[in-house]
């Protein structure tokens, strides 16, 4: 259970607190609700870039990181395809330097050329790092395209492709800063060894003056329904074949994702697992072999991935991954196998409490859904999940025609 | 209202470790418990020493303990899969250099159900002839990308080149698999996984049943007749101190270099961690703010130490781009000079101070924090007071001695050098 207070400034800023005082540190963590799929087709990555330029200094403070390191604290941030995420952790004692820092690139950037460029090149570095110079780097660049045709989701955080990132221009950037970043559009929490009280004052001090700026209103192009197989074939410079698989399902929000969780558990989640049992320890066709699902807040993917071993066909083993999702089609996943998964969830939810940070991503990731008190709601959720909504979720979503299949061919010399 | 001056803030005074209770069993195992934290789980880690390497089987060492829960005399691999996922629980088994570990981490009403199995993961496992062969299968598949990936590849060669063929310098390939034999793993089983060699370490809320269950379980383990052999071979560096591994389509060049230094055993320790941070320990180091921040030749790069038993490293790590490979070395090489040329600014020195006290309070999260950083003193012989020497160096070191250490252990051209890609 994790306990929280909550309140919302005049200009529009989510604020939550969290008491811990088990640490002597604080985490303030920002989420704003901008990713990769609020960005122009022709401009994609921008989000991702974006928050590299968010360390390039603000309006009155030329560098983010010395102040914050002079006073022993530490920040990071992601992106993904749905929100930009911002956290530094400090020792509680100097908790003020992180409303000041986060509360002024808020209200405005330096917006300094030399950033942009320098953060050009860091990005498109990154770009060659994790997606071009590693076996199979490339397959999320290549799999959201076949799964997603009308909605954004259809390219990666980083972006198409490295030109994308080169074009960018300042303009760009003081723009996307004024439509995704500012108060409205943001959810802050503040945890650790603090005073709610003196949080509340801070916050009315440091972010308080802050402009409400435009409310940004979002309305991407939604996917269609799925009703065509399809599939993809690239013979690239990998060691091994590897095969994907990947079904449209529903939102975050649906109903069903507590049962699609638990479908993805049973599947993939231990050495118990029934893909790992079944097809790398008994039948031997796979070297590894998983599933896991996007958990994205609009239309989700499902997704098989695995490495055949030698002397494997691919069609052997696209045949052995679509008899496991046809057993859980016609069966229903047997009582023990259920609570197995649910007794999982249940003791990962407990063990994620032993963090700070992890704590408060998650108060504002479901702030962002909707109310940051459905972090407790979670574990009910899971236990109510029944093996009939796990079987018919399967017949919903593991359709021939709600199917993209990406196949990674060895190049053999 | 002031946004251009930073808030007043505070130094570090002081951190506050928790420390253990210990309880020595008659087998000789010796437990230590940590007990703090709400919440009604425990992390138990059972550690043993790594037995003496052949290099004639290189694989020996890590094939036997990642095979720990592939089947016992009582329970099959499924079995133990089956108990501790049923259970909620999670089972790590974790090859190091020096030890290696058995960790469960279980919600304390499970307890019961799970210790068991960790028992007879370590007094019965038999390395099933079936899971053997699909283990070597699996291993040689993944080390086939492994070796795809520059930074992997660039580890192994700097590994071998410092520490040749011992536990530390380990680079095996595809057909060192051929030399890991189920007679051989058996051997090195029931020599290495005795009470005499094995420490437990427990965090977690731990109450009088908690530890009667545990010291009860564990305490009931008999040596054997003969004693571990936790003794190592005699590292050798190779002569040669530069390796380029080309790699004729790479877009980014791996580059690591480095050399052998000291360990947390040696005065200096704790001083040379405060130069390497300087150097690139954290964001704002220097190989951080000229080499990506300033030129944007990497998406990252650091400079880290390893401290071994034997043995202690210092290296810096990057994957820069192709085109850039020189210039970034020559970076890196102009780096290091200034650490040895000028003394480090007080302005720069005292926001180390601060970045590192901010450092090791932050790495206190929770109970488990606490367990980890007594066994870096624990394995390395040393007490509490370790921590008080390291907190008095930080606040105090000078930019003087600081300077005397990077001509003693930063000088580029006594430095291994291996790039892997184009350059």
């Amino acid at each position: 259970m994790v306990k929280f207070n909550r309140f919302t400034l005049d200009n529009g800023l989510r604020v939550i607190i969290h008491e811990d005082h088990t640490t002597p540190m604080a985490v303030l963590n920002i989420l704003y609700n901008v990713g990769a799929r609020d960005e122009n087709p022709d401009q994609t990555g921008f989000a991702h870039l974006f928050e590299h330029l968010m360390f390039g200094g603000s309006v009155n403070i030329p560098h983010y990181d010395e102040p914050l390191q002079r006073v022993g604290g530490e920040n990071n941030a992601f992106t993904s395809n749905d929100i930009t995420n911002y956290y530094i952790t400090l020792p509680a004692v100097n908790i003020e330097t992180a409303f000041w820092l986060e509360s002024d690139r808020m209200l405005s950037l330096a917006f300094s050329k030399k950033s942009l460029e320098v953060q050009r090149n860091v990005v498109i570095e990154e770009f060659k790092q994790r997606y071009l110079n590693q076996p199979y780097g490339d397959v999320w660049l290549k799999l959201r395209p076949l799964v997603y045709k009308k909605h954004p989701y259809q390219w990666a955080t980083i972006g198409k492709e490295i030109k994308h990132i080169e074009d960018a221009k300042i303009e760009d950037v003081k723009a996307f800063f004024k439509k995704h970043y500012n108060p409205q559009n943001a959810i802050m929490v503040v945890g650790g060894d603090i005073d709610p009280e003196e949080v509340k004052k801070l916050a009315e001090k440091w972010f308080g003056p802050i402009p409400a700026g435009e409310k940004y209103v979002r309305n991407l192009p939604q996917e269609p329904e799925q009703h065509d197989e399809r599939r993809e074939t690239v013979t690239a410079k990998v060691p091994l074949n590897d095969v994907y698989i990947a079904f449209q399902m529903g939102a975050r929000l649906d109903d069903s994702f507590y049962a699609a969780e638990l479908m993805s558990d049973i599947l993939s989640r231990g050495n118990s697992s029934r893909l790992y049992r079944n097809l790398v320890k008994e039948k031997q066709l796979f070297s590894e072999v998983h599933a896991y699902m996007s958990s994205s807040l609009d239309k989700g993917m499902f997704v098989f991935e695995g490495k055949p071993n030698e002397g494997v066909s691919i069609g052997e083993a696209e045949t052995a991954l679509w008899e496991e999702m046809e057993r859980l089609k016609n069966e229903e996943v047997p009582a023990d196998e259920l609570t197995k998964v649910q007794n999982k969830v249940e003791s990962t939810m407990i063990f994620s409490e032993m963090s700070l940070l992890d704590k408060a991503m998650n108060l504002a990731s479901f702030e962002l859904l909707g109310d940051a008190d459905m972090l407790n709601q979670e574990p009910g959720k899971f236990t109510r999940v029944t093996a009939n909504e796990i079987k018919d979720l399967a017949n919903t979503i593991f359709r021939r025609d709600n199917s993209s299949t990406l196949i990674y061919l060895a190049e053999k010399n | 209202m002031n946004r251009k001056t930073p808030p007043a803030s505070r130094e570090i005074e002081n951190i506050n470790l928790i420390h253990p209770v210990s309880q020595a069993l008659d087998n000789g195992c010796n437990i230590f418990y940590f007990d703090s934290g709400d919440a009604d789980l425990v992390r138990i880690e059972w550690i043993f020493g790594n037995l003496r390497f052949d290099p004639g089987k290189p694989l020996l060492n890590v094939g036997v303990h990642t095979m720990l829960s592939d089947g016992t005399a009582n329970l099959t691999a499924a079995q133990i899969a089956d108990k501790i996922d049923f259970y909620g629980a999670f089972l790590q088994v974790d090859y190091g250099y020096d030890h290696s570990s058995v960790t469960l981490f279980s919600l304390n009403k499970h307890l019961q159900s799970t210790l068991p199995v960790i028992k007879d993961i370590i007094t019965g496992s038999i390395f099933p002839e079936r899971e053997l062969e699909t283990f070597i299968r699996n291993q040689r598949q993944k080390l086939q990308v492994s070796l795809q990936k520059n930074d992997f590849v660039a580890r192994r060669a700097f590994n071998k080149a410092l520490y040749g063929d011992t536990l530390y310098g380990l680079s095996a390939d595809a057909a060192d698999y051929d030399t890991l034999k189920r007679g051989d793993m058996l051997r090195h089983f029931d020599e290495m996984y005795q009470p005499s060699n094995c420490t437990i370490v427990v965090a977690g809320k731990i109450g009088q049943e908690i530890q009667d269950l545990i010291s009860d379980s564990f305490g009931q383990w008999s040596n054997k007749s003969f004693a571990p052999d936790i003794s190592q071979p005699q590292l050798v560096s190779a002569p040669e101190h530069f390796y380029f591994i080309e790699k004729p389509e790479a877009l980014q060049s791996a580059i690591r270099m480095g050399k052998r230094t000291i360990n947390r055993h040696h005065p200096d320790f704790p001083a040379l961690q405060v130069l390497n941070t300087v150097l690139g320990g954290y964001f704002g180091s220097r190989l951080m703010a000229n080499i990506r921040e300033d030129k944007g030749y990497t998406y990252g790069i650091g400079s880290g130490m390893s401290s071994f038993k034997h043995s202690g490293a210092l290296f810096i790590a990057t994957e820069v781009g192709a085109d850039v490979c020189k210039l970034a070395v020559a970076e890196i090489e102009k780096e290091l000079k200034l650490l040895q040329d000028e003394p480090i600014a007080e302005e720069e020195l005292s926001l180390v101070r601060n970045f590192l006290m901010g450092s090791l309070l932050g790495s206190l999260e929770n109970v488990f924090s606490h367990a980890d950083k007594f066994k870096n003193l624990y394995f390395a012989n040393l007490g509490y007071d370790y921590y008080d020497r390291y907190v008095e160096t930080v606040k105090t070191i000078s930019a003087t001695e600081l300077q005397r250490l990077a001509n003693e252990y930063l000088n580029f051209h006594q430095f291994y050098k291996v790039i892997v890609g184009k350059c």
